[in-house]
């Protein structure tokens, strides 16, 4: 379904080029969940970004399905966004000044929908993620776990194929990332292809498939299933192995 | 929800951040339309005391002076009758009406008096060639006969001075207030002058003027009588204000080089002045607002289009296209220029209103042509100055605008 074809991505850093990604390839099937786990700086957000046609390659090749994501024009990838992919974001990137129900609204608004089925699509979505007492709430009255949600509603909105979550527990407590996990299990089971990236290894093995990504390196599933906590950054893995 | 649900709610949850450049669209806006306004009624005032004037143009000979005109133009040198048609058959804007004149002096029952001749109006309005030269037909925006609210309607005097007679027949006098009391003659009544019997058509209200010591006859009529052949002492002229102001005395002239062509414009000097220091105020505000408005806003947007930089980069991950981006700030510039706008209006006509009286002599009434004016600028400015900064968040990188790498 995606595939990345010897991708790289280097940043110009005062100068100097800093590679993110080197050479990688990948595949990710259909109704996959792939979890990518790295310390920071491995690059994790910046392939999450590519497969979402957000950030062009210096090199290679990003298929979505038979399109190749960058060799579209930068409407045609948003308009894949809209209409295939939804995005879970670590700080969930709620627009401040609107309410939960309008939050889930504007991917619809986006797509065209109109003012009552909006309307009707996002109560929907908000029940499913139990906020329908929440609709005219603001993000700021809203606890991080809920607004989480809202985020989760508003990826939904337009029913995407692919799901990429950036970090979607980082800002949770265990309760509240384990119900968000729950709820992605959920999505993946009805179909849809699911890339997290993530540094919390009890949060990747919720995944199918696991992939370890250092210094701009992939590296294959056995292993991270080896050596898992190499993944981490060193004060992190300490606590895995306590 | 639309995307004007958006621009709303955003314009409203940071209000206090708009707050400077509304002000600078709404005062510049206000002040602008303030100047006109007053500009406005202060030009009407003109042509209404240029109207009440009656001539506000003469064609005199080139040895004659105002003194002269003023003491009934009696001066010894003439000029042909032929200047008249060389004016009507120009293509000159701005000639409300002529009146070519002749003054020669009668005695009549041992006193003195100034037969005046002057031609009727249907005489100019019988020849086609004059008709063709659009003569009469008062361009818009022409002050004479314009009310002025405040100001007292024309007295009926003036219709004296202006020589707007419609019709005169070769054997019909109007006679002056003094003139006519002096020689007891009644509307109706005959009077002998210059060794011809005329018909009192009309006894001429109290002007307090040489012209109630004088009887208008049909020019062609006095002319013959004088035995001066085609010839006048001077052409009145009563012009358009406003085509004055652009050189109507100096095409004349150009027209009539052999002649001297002179404006009564002394009385409403002032006004005049007052009204090209509003023009000219009114320029520079139109500036400033440009200026200074277009920069606060412009400043405002880049910082705008900085703050909303991970909105902006969610909106692109949910699938917003650039000109999606655009929209949501150019939306933004138009309702700030209709709020400007529209308040700056309101603000300027209550100046306006106000401040007229004392800074023109005019009294000042609400227009609502500058309403679609001050919408318009106020729009234009606030869209040209967001376009950079909208066009800046439109190509925003989304991955770097959510600045999560």
């Amino acid at each position: 379904m995606i595939a990345l074809e010897s991708v790289t991505k280097q940043f110009q850093h005062r100068g100097k080029a800093v590679t993110a990604l080197a050479s990688v390839s990948l595949q990710i099937a259909k109704g996959d969940f792939v979890a990518v786990i790295g310390p920071s700086g491995s690059g994790k957000s910046t392939l999450l970004h590519l497969l979402g046609g957000m950030l062009s390659p210096t090199e290679g090749k990003v298929l979505f399905g038979h399109d190749s994501l960058y060799d579209l024009t930068s409407d045609e990838r948003s308009a894949i966004r809209k209409n295939r992919i939804g995005f879970v974001f670590q700080t969930f990137n709620l627009v401040p000044y609107l309410t939960a129900l309008e939050n889930v609204q504007v991917p619809l608004m986006l797509a065209g929908l109109g003012d009552a089925g909006q309307e009707r699509r996002a109560k929907m979505l908000l029940e499913r993620v139990g906020l329908s007492d929440r609709l005219d709430h603001k993000p700021r009255e809203l606890s991080v776990g809920e607004q989480q949600r809202v985020a989760l509603a508003r990826m939904l909105a337009n029913d995407p194929v692919l799901i990429l979550a950036d970090e979607p527990t980082g800002n949770l407590d265990p309760e509240t990332a384990d119900s968000i996990m729950a709820f992605l299990h959920e999505l993946n089971v009805e179909g849809r292809t699911i890339v997290m990236v993530t540094h919390d290894l009890r949060v990747a093995r919720r995944a199918k498939r696991k992939l370890r990504l250092v210094k701009g390196g992939i590296q294959p599933d056995e292993q991270f299933a080896s050596r898992p906590e190499e993944a981490l950054p060193v004060e992190e893995q300490s606590i895995v192995k306590g | 929800m639309r995307l004007q649900t958006l621009v709303w709610r955003e314009i409203f949850e940071r209000k206090n951040q708009l707050a400077t450049s509304f002000l600078a669209i709404l005062l510049g806006v206000s002040v602008i339309v303030a100047m006109k306004n007053i500009t406005f009624y202060s030009e009407k005032a003109v042509a209404y005391q240029l109207d009440a004037l009656g001539a506000n143009i003469l064609v005199l000979p080139k040895s004659a002076s105002l003194q002269h005109y003023y003491s009934a133009d009696l001066q010894k040198d003439l000029f042909p009758e032929d200047y008249v048609k060389r004016l009507t058959s120009s293509d000159l804007q701005g000639l409300d009406n002529l009146s070519p004149k002749l003054s020669v002096p009668v005695e009549v029952g041992g006193r003195r008096f100034i037969l005046t001749g002057i031609l009727p109006k249907n005489e100019f309005q019988a020849k086609a060639a004059w008709q063709m030269a659009s003569l009469f037909s008062r361009p818009a925006e022409c002050g004479v006969a314009v009310t002025v609210p405040g100001l007292a309607a024309p007295a009926k005097e003036t219709l004296v001075r202006k020589r707007v007679i419609q019709t005169l027949a070769t054997n019909e006098v109007l006679v002056g207030s003094d003139m006519a009391a002096a020689l007891k003659v009644a509307e109706g009544g005959k009077l002998q002058l210059l060794g011809r019997a005329f018909t009192v058509t009309a006894i001429l209200p109290q002007t307090g003027t040489v012209d109630d010591g004088r009887a208008f006859a049909h020019l062609h009529t006095v002319q013959q009588l004088a035995g001066k052949g085609a010839v006048v002492n001077a052409i009145e002229v009563v012009g358009c204000c406003q085509q004055i102001s652009q050189g109507l005395v100096q095409k004349i002239n150009q027209l009539l080089p052999e002649a001297k062509v002179v404006t009564i414009t002394q009385i409403v000097d002032t006004q005049i002045k007052t009204n090209r220091m509003m023009s000219r105020l009114s320029l520079l505000f139109l500036t400033i607002i440009v200026l200074v408005g277009g920069a606060s806003i412009a400043n405002y947007m880049f910082a705008n289009v900085f703050e909303r930089r991970r909105e902006i980069g969610t909106l692109m991950a949910l699938g917003a296209g650039s000109a999606v981006v655009l929209r949501v700030f150019l939306l933004k510039a138009v309702w700030l220029g209709l709020a400007g706008g529209v308040g700056g209006y309101v603000l300027g006509t209550a100046l306006a209103a106000i401040l007229g009286p004392s800074l023109a002599g005019v009294p000042v009434l609400p227009m609502l042509a500058p309403l679609f004016w001050a919408v318009g600028v106020a729009v234009a400015v606030c869209v040209a100055a967001t376009y950079l900064p909208a066009r800046r968040a439109a190509r925003l990188d989304p991955s770097a605008a959510l600045q999560e790498i």
